[in-house]
């Protein structure tokens, strides 16, 4: 776990995440600016660490309604403005983009940071960056696991010899600068069945698994997935952090957090997604067993407290800021994190 | 309430046919009704790629969108080497999973013979069910000889028809109300 900068003893880490989407508030039909979206990212990430959290990252979208598609521009922001929390990309595009530039950004924002940044890596789950970037949609697949692996594999070696069908071969290239520690934690983003979580332990790489909603124990199924496919790779899945990430929404009360956050997701899925998400789903989420940590604060401790017996995870981010959530509604949620949520759940899982 | 009529094949007239009669017979009885006729024919549409139905452009977005949008949609559709034909199965392919969750769809199979009745209760109505659509169970069956010149020349064809309409526009308003209701004791 430390090769991953992770300390058990101090318990389930908490995070926050951002997709950088750009929409309009359902409410007033007013869009801020793309100026105004960005400022209020980098001040979200400031409050997210005055209020004790342990991390914040940004998503990379190259779409409309989206505003850091240069995520990592964002993250260097975030790193000068902060000086505790960890910094990440949730996720970084792997597929297509140059997987040196990608590693000199981010050893860069690691250094800016003092040690603080981290790569999570994805490949897309929309397809218009194939077009606007260069990229053949047919080669989805190997695009995202040749570009994931020359970057595993300068996150070893400082000096490169490599080939490969997606880029120019590397002859004794030196990538620089190195992080502040010599490498950084790489994670690779896992979404849906537990096809893709299976990857990533038999590449024994830790995991970011992506939960919209439904129960705990199927999502269970793709982190048994990959602690087995690491065991049988020889790879020690102890050693292997976990994340998840899902839905985040805190008030006085379930009901009021549920008012409160339904418009915005299910209009921005409407228009990101091209569908909205079913109230039926939704209303289910509040049970105790589903992923989605919506409610009081109380009710999203029971609920995280759960996750994390059932997971045995190291890391929960909660995405809160999604389809046009007013800032005032944010810092509110900061506030209850930084108060209620994260005192309980340090106390009920860090090691005494 | 938005309907969309989808004539589900570039071959022929019988299924354009008795979409136009379809769209007609809703025009005139239910004129405040929001209707648009889809004739693949007319669209030069791609085959799916599995990209976001937003992801496309041109013809393929605009049908996609489209159905997407609406709360009914009526299909028409022959039946070619015993099964539905490949254009309207890329357009359930080129949607979402779950696509038809909230909507209503009904069927209007045309065909040259008789031995083709059970194909859209056994190849057609699993595809819709499987993506979520409340559907109207009984189908309007039509053959080719109830056809002459680009017209319905069977009162009986005629008259399924507009009972089609009539338990679509009824299944439509119910699952409608039931389901407002529902969401309304949500309380968000």
């Amino acid at each position: 776990m430390e090769n991953y900068r992770i300390d058990t003893s101090k318990g389930l880490e908490f995070g926050l995440y951002t997709l950088g989407d750009h929409i309009s508030d359902p409410h007033t039909g007013k869009r801020i600016s793309a100026e105004q979206r960005i400022h209020e990212i980098i001040e979200l990430a400031k409050l997210a660490e005055q209020a004790g959290i342990d991390f914040f990252s940004v998503g990379e979208s190259h779409q409309d309604y989206f505003t850091t598609q240069a995520h990592s521009v964002v993250l260097a922001a975030i790193a000068q403005a902060t000086s505790k929390i960890k910094i990440a990309s949730s996720s970084t595009i792997i597929s297509t983009l140059d997987p040196v530039r990608v590693y000199e950004d981010f050893a860069t924002i690691d250094l800016i940071s003092k040690g603080r940044a981290e790569i999570i890596a994805g490949r897309a789950s929309r397809i218009g960056l194939f077009d606007l970037l260069g990229y053949d949609l047919r080669d989805y697949e190997e695009l995202y696991e040749e570009k994931f692996e020359l970057l595993l594999e300068i996150n070893k070696n400082e000096v490169i010899n490599w080939s490969g069908q997606f880029r120019a071969p590397l002859n004794n290239a030196k990538v620089i600068p190195r992080p502040k520690d010599g490498s950084l934690p790489i994670w690779r983003a896992v979404g849906g069945a537990p096809a893709s979580a299976i990857k990533a332990g038999y590449a024994g790489v830790p995991m970011f698994l992506a939960m919209l909603g439904g129960p705990a124990t199927s999502f269970k199924r793709s982190i048994d997935a990959f602690r087995e496919a690491a065991s049988q790779s020889g790879f020690d899945p102890a050693e292997l952090p976990i994340s998840t990430a899902g839905f985040f929404y805190a008030a006085e009360t379930t009901g009021q957090a549920q008012r409160e956050y339904y418009p915005y997701i299910n209009e921005g899925m409407k228009l990101t997604n091209g569908r909205g998400y079913p109230k039926q789903h939704f209303a289910q989420g509040a049970d105790p067993r589903d992923v989605m940590n919506i409610g009081s604060p109380q009710q999203i401790i029971e609920k995280i407290l759960y996750q994390h017996e059932v997971f045995g995870h190291q890391r929960y981010i909660g995405q809160m800021d999604f389809g046009g959530v007013p800032f005032e509604k944010l810092k509110k949620n900061i506030e209850l994190i930084g108060t209620e949520i994260l005192p309980a759940i340090k106390k009920h899982t860090a090691r005494k | 309430m938005k309907i969309v009529a989808l004539s589900g094949s570039k071959v022929g007239t019988k299924t354009k046919t008795a979409m136009n009669y379809t769209v007609k017979s809703i025009n005139d009885k239910i004129p405040e009704t929001d209707v648009t006729l889809i004739d693949l024919a007319d669209y030069d549409i791609q085959f799916s790629d599995g990209r976001n139905y937003l992801e496309y452009a041109g013809d393929t977005k605009y049908v996609a969108k489209t159905i997407m949008e609406a709360d009914i949609i009526i299909i028409g559709t022959p039946i070619f080497q015993a099964s539905i034909p490949a254009t309207l199965k890329n357009i359930f392919d080129l949607l979402p999973i779950n696509a038809f969750q909230d909507k209503i769809v009904s069927l209007l199979v045309t065909a040259g013979s008789s031995k083709h009745y059970l194909i859209a209760e056994q190849q057609l109505k699993p595809i819709l069910a499987y993506m979520q659509a409340q559907i109207v169970q009984k189908y309007v069956f039509i053959e080719e000889k109830d056809f002459y010149r680009n017209e319905i020349t069977s009162d009986d064809v005629l008259f399924r028809i507009d009972r089609l309409i009539e338990d679509t526009v009824l299944l439509a308003e119910t699952y409608i109300k039931i389901r407002k209701e529902k969401e309304a004791a949500y309380g968000f």
